[in-house]
């Protein structure tokens, strides 16, 4: 392995953070009527690294080694998907994020440079062969996330958002990293796959290794957001604005389900049966706290919120079983990621001048207003609802066969109980876009190229869903 | 035409005839109108090309088309019918014309209205078809959504009531059945029914199996006591939509149970049998002493179904004690014949039933029946089909809602006295509720003076109810055709419910 091959590798991130030095030297430069350019170019950038990312695919089957950059770095057919998957994520939630931020006349081209900083974070976390690697990663795309909450500093409750997510979040960096260094302490290497033979060779029980495991189970679930270490969120999705949620919430959800690949299984799959049990508990909740809060919720991001975090439980419900399981949490990560963007997507659409749209009331009659968008909206919900023929269903059935195939029929059928819970406010949003009526005549007016991502991501649900195969064959490929 | 699949035209050409007229623009309401009129006729006459050339002499299942669907766990799109599900798909594409014309005069997004129905009747065929149990499982959930939307949107003041009741009931239902359906796909590695059919399971299993299954359909087809949405969804749902809830919606519950409970978990029936039973006949008698006493007419109906599909489960479930002994075998063949054509039956009669209330709320905008009386004097052509349907309703012989439950009486019998005593009480009960509600709506003096200014029926709400009388007094008088239809089917399934699957 030579410098040179190395770096062919690792060409996509690279550009990716190449690009998003020269968006800001950019921003500071360029007269203000040429700004424009810098959206396209971030769109541009972020196709042409989706590309190089498949490239090796389309022109033959590489064989990756086992790690480059001195362990620092890992290519797998998983880590690309994934990467794929957040590209074009991130490519949506920019062509949404133009509309909302010329309604707002706000001052976009922070936010396209920090989304390309933090798809870039995510690439380098989604490839990360050692813990360093991981951490750098994460704490890259977290501070990109956190100024990105931040930037409508003197709108509504924005800062206040931005600094939860800060103080928690930063919260959570320590605990993952002194569990990291419990680690270490414990292995004596940094290097994901040493460390899984030496975990292999300590004692199931030592004290040390336990300590590091707590530590860094509770940092990746303050990151997710999964319960009891969910306060912060429902509280920074509504604060924040909504084409930064709609990035947020979305493309990271992909990154976790990485980085818990990385360390739970490539790192510390010997000790399974230890973190079996806290995953499950950690499932569990979620699905259950996400999903009844969220029925008492009128302000759908806050809704959405909750509802996130009844979809992390179930991302984790597949944790707990094996190859079968990964795949089918991947396939859950990829899924729910297209929705919420999706859906956030739309409410951005609907924010008219100065006037976010975020509550019950402010999607009522859309159905007259605008059919096709509340179609599309109908069908993002009966997705995330998991209402078959949509592949929200497909990624729940993925989810629970793992379960089932585990032996957890009592955790599988808690988590049908719940979805049915959930599926009410999905209803709800359904309800008030068709059976209502609004005093707002107004038809929606939007560009072209917001109506194409709105169309994508409707389309997607429905499609995906009736066609479910070939992604989730793509998934069990990666995964191999 | 043999060659032609058939099955999937059905099932697609209705969902993409749904997608065009949802694309229709507003102001074209009289295209949308004909275009989903002219689906659902040809949709009708492709049916019937499957009723040529279905064989009767065989058991196999018939029509049938394979594909991948998903190959990462093994789905596939296999489709097939046997002569079971065949008489449900006549039935079914026939009634969807009849919607069609029932929701002619809806002024509120027609366009959006005829394509919800559309996309419901492919789900609806497709139920009848799928052969793969995850295939199965979508499109029993898919007709969830059109509905939600046609209760929500074209319903009466309490739709948003009803309508979230309608989705969240039979939601918690299916998602039980979801959790063993995947058990058996672990178990077998296929999610192909046929498979299912050969794989032993012990009694637990089985009745773990049987209990998931029953809480699916048992919320579909209603059973006593998950029954309650039923009267809200029928009383709110616009006509055409409690056409298709009660016509074929209910049966998909009866169908479920042939397809599912009987031949998947054949000694949880058995074990279960007593349930069953007297679920059934709680539905039958108590359920039918509720209609009696009910003011409004849908919701008289909509019991009245309720009572009715007790005895679809009665009879596919009173013999199952007595599969082993070879004296009664043809009592429990004519259980089971009784309980399929009770389902054709009770869908020709519910939908003539809920037609002619919904002729009778699109000129009084009342569903009460102390707002009526008198209306023969104003409506006597209407009055005439009513008066008839009433009677098919009541289980008049001559009419097919006789053949049914008289099949599943006489076999009943054989069970024990009482317990045909007590299925009995439906003919009287029947009788009762109907006819009384018949005579306070149509006969006697006028006392509404609104009832006064009705209109006798047009063309169109005569075509309808003239097809259903049709085929009403036909399965009455011969059901012959219908019994050879689905006969070597049934002795099919006696089959599989008999065989144990410990072992």
């Amino acid at each position: 392995m030579n410098w040179y091959q190395a770096l062919t590798m690792i060409l996509p991130e690279i550009i990716m953070l190449a690009m998003a030095c020269v968006l800001l030297m950019l921003q500071a430069f360029l007269p203000e009527r040429r700004k424009g350019l810098i959206h396209v170019l971030a769109l541009v950038t972020l196709a042409l690294v989706a590309i190089l990312t498949m490239r090796p695919y389309l022109v033959g089957s590489p064989v990756w080694p086992e790690s480059i950059l001195h362990g620092a770095f890992v290519r797998d057919r998983a880590g690309d998907l994934m990467k794929v998957f957040v590209e074009i994520v991130a490519f949506l939630a920019l062509v949404y994020g133009k509309q909302y931020f010329r309604v707002w006349q706000q001052k976009a081209e922070d936010f396209y440079i920090l989304l390309i900083l933090s798809v870039f974070g995510m690439m380098v976390m989604i490839s990360a062969a050692n813990l360093l690697t991981l951490y750098l990663g994460l704490e890259t795309l977290a501070l990109a996330s956190y100024a990105a909450v931040a930037m409508f500093r003197k709108i509504g409750l924005s800062v206040e958002a931005a600094v939860k997510y800060f103080v928690m979040g930063a919260v959570a960096s320590g605990m993952l990293l002194y569990g990291m260094s419990l680690l270490y302490g414990a292995t004596g290497s940094l290097q994901l796959s040493e460390i899984r033979t030496a975990v292999a060779a300590l004692p199931a029980h030592d004290p040390l290794l336990l300590l590091a495991l707590v530590f860094l189970l509770v940092g990746l679930a303050f990151k997710l957001g999964a319960v009891p270490f969910h306060m912060w969120l429902p509280d920074v999705y509504e604060g924040a604005p909504a084409a930064v949620m709609s990035f947020v919430a979305s493309a990271p959800k992909i990154a976790g389900f990485a980085i818990l690949y990385r360390v739970l299984v490539d790192g510390l799959a010997p000790i399974s049966s230890q973190w079996q049990g806290i995953v499950g508990l950690l499932a569990l909740l979620s699905m259950g706290l996400g999903n009844v809060v969220a029925i008492a919720q009128t302000n759908v991001k806050r809704m959405l919120a909750y509802s996130t975090i009844s979809h992390v439980g179930f991302l984790l419900l597949g944790m707990l079983s094996g190859s079968v399981g990964y795949t089918a949490s991947l396939f859950y990560a990829l899924t729910y990621a297209l929705m919420s963007v999706g859906a956030f997507g739309l409410l951005m659409l609907l924010t008219a001048r100065g006037q976010e749209a975020e509550t019950l009331d402010d999607l009522k009659g859309l159905n007259q207003r605008a059919p096709w968008l509340a179609l599309m909206m109908a069908f993002l919900m009966a997705s995330m609802a998991g209402v078959p023929p949509f592949v929200g269903f497909f990624s729940k059935l993925y989810v629970l066969q793992a379960a089932v195939e585990a032996g957890q029929i009592w955790l599988a059928i808690a988590a049908v109980l719940f979805a049915v819970m959930g599926a009410y406010y999905y209803l709800r949003v359904i309800k008030v876009m068709y059976f209502d009526t609004s005093e707002n005549e107004q038809p929606v007016l939007l560009p072209l190229d917001a109506q194409a991502a709105i169309t994508l991501s409707g389309t997607a649900q429905l499609f995906l869903g009736v066609f479910a195969g070939p992604l989730m064959s793509l998934c069990v490929w990666a995964m191999n | 035409m043999n060659n032609w699949p058939l099955l999937s035209l059905l099932i697609w050409l209705p969902m993409v005839g749904g997608m065009v007229v949802m694309f229709l623009r507003e102001e074209r309401q009289a295209l949308a109108r004909w275009v989903s009129l002219l689906v659902t006729l040809v949709v009708f006459l492709l049916s019937l090309q499957l009723w040529l050339g279905f064989d009767n002499q065989s058991s196999a299942m018939q029509f049938v088309e394979q594909a991948q669907w998903v190959p990462a766990i093994h789905a596939r799109y296999h489709l097939g019918i046997d002569g079971i599900a065949l008489p449900l798909i006549l039935m079914t594409t026939l009634v969807m014309v009849l919607v069609v014309l029932a929701g002619w005069h809806v002024s509120q997004r027609i366009e959006q209205f005829m394509a919800a129905f559309l996309l419901l009747e492919g789900f609806m065929i497709g139920v009848f078809c799928a052969l793969d149990a995850l295939l199965f499982y979508v499109f029993f959930e898919g007709m969830l959504i059109p509905m939600f939307l046609i209760i929500g949107i074209w319903g009466g003041p309490n739709r948003v009531y009803a309508t979230l009741k309608f989705f969240l009931y039979t939601f918690f239902g299916s998602v039980f059945m979801l959790i063993g359906l995947i058990y058996l796909y672990l178990k077998t590695g296929s999610w192909a029914l046929a498979d299912w059919y050969a794989q032993p399971l012990s009694l637990n299993e089985q009745i773990w199996l049987f209990l998931g299954f029953l809480l699916a359909f048992a919320v579909k087809i209603p059973m006593w006591p998950v029954h309650t949405w039923l009267p809200d969804a029928h009383v709110e749902a616009p006509t055409a939509g409690s056409v298709v809830l009660a016509a074929v919606m209910l049966k998909i519950g009866g169908f479920g149970f042939i397809r599912f409970s009987l031949p998947v978990t054949p000694d949880a029936s058995q074990e279960l049998a007593w349930l069953m039973i007297a679920l059934s006949l709680v539905a039958v008698v108590y359920v039918g002493l509720v209609a009696l006493v009910q003011a409004d007419m849908k919701k008289l109906i909509a019991y009245s179904s309720i009572s009715h599909m007790g005895f679809v489960t009665l009879g596919l479930f009173v013999l199952l004690g007595a599969l082993a002994d070879p004296a009664r075998q043809d009592a429990i063949k004519l259980a089971m014949d009784g309980a399929v054509v009770q389902m054709i039956s009770h869908g020709f009669v519910s939908a003539a039933m809920f037609l002619g209330v919904g002729v009778l709320y699109d000129r009084m905008h009342t569903r009460m029946i102390k707002d009526y009386g008198g209306v023969a004097q104003v409506m006597p052509w209407f009055t005439l089909f009513a008066v008839f349907f009433a009677m098919a309703n009541s289980g008049l012989p001559g009419t097919s809602g006789f053949v049914g439950e008289f099949m599943v009486i006489l076999a009943s019998f054989q069970a024990g006295f009482w317990l045909a005593f007590l299925a009995a009480t439906t003919l009287i009960l029947g009788a009762a509720y109907t006819l009384w509600m018949v005579k306070r709506v149509m006969f006697g003096e006028i006392h509404n003076p609104e009832v006064k200014k009705l209109e006798d029926i047009g063309s169109r709400e005569a075509a309808m109810l003239t097809v259903l009388a049709v085929l009403v007094l036909a399965i009455g008088v011969w059901p012959e055709p219908l019994l050879d239809m689905m006969n070597i089917s049934v002795t099919h399934l006696i089959e599989l419910a008999a065989r144990s699957k410990l072992g």
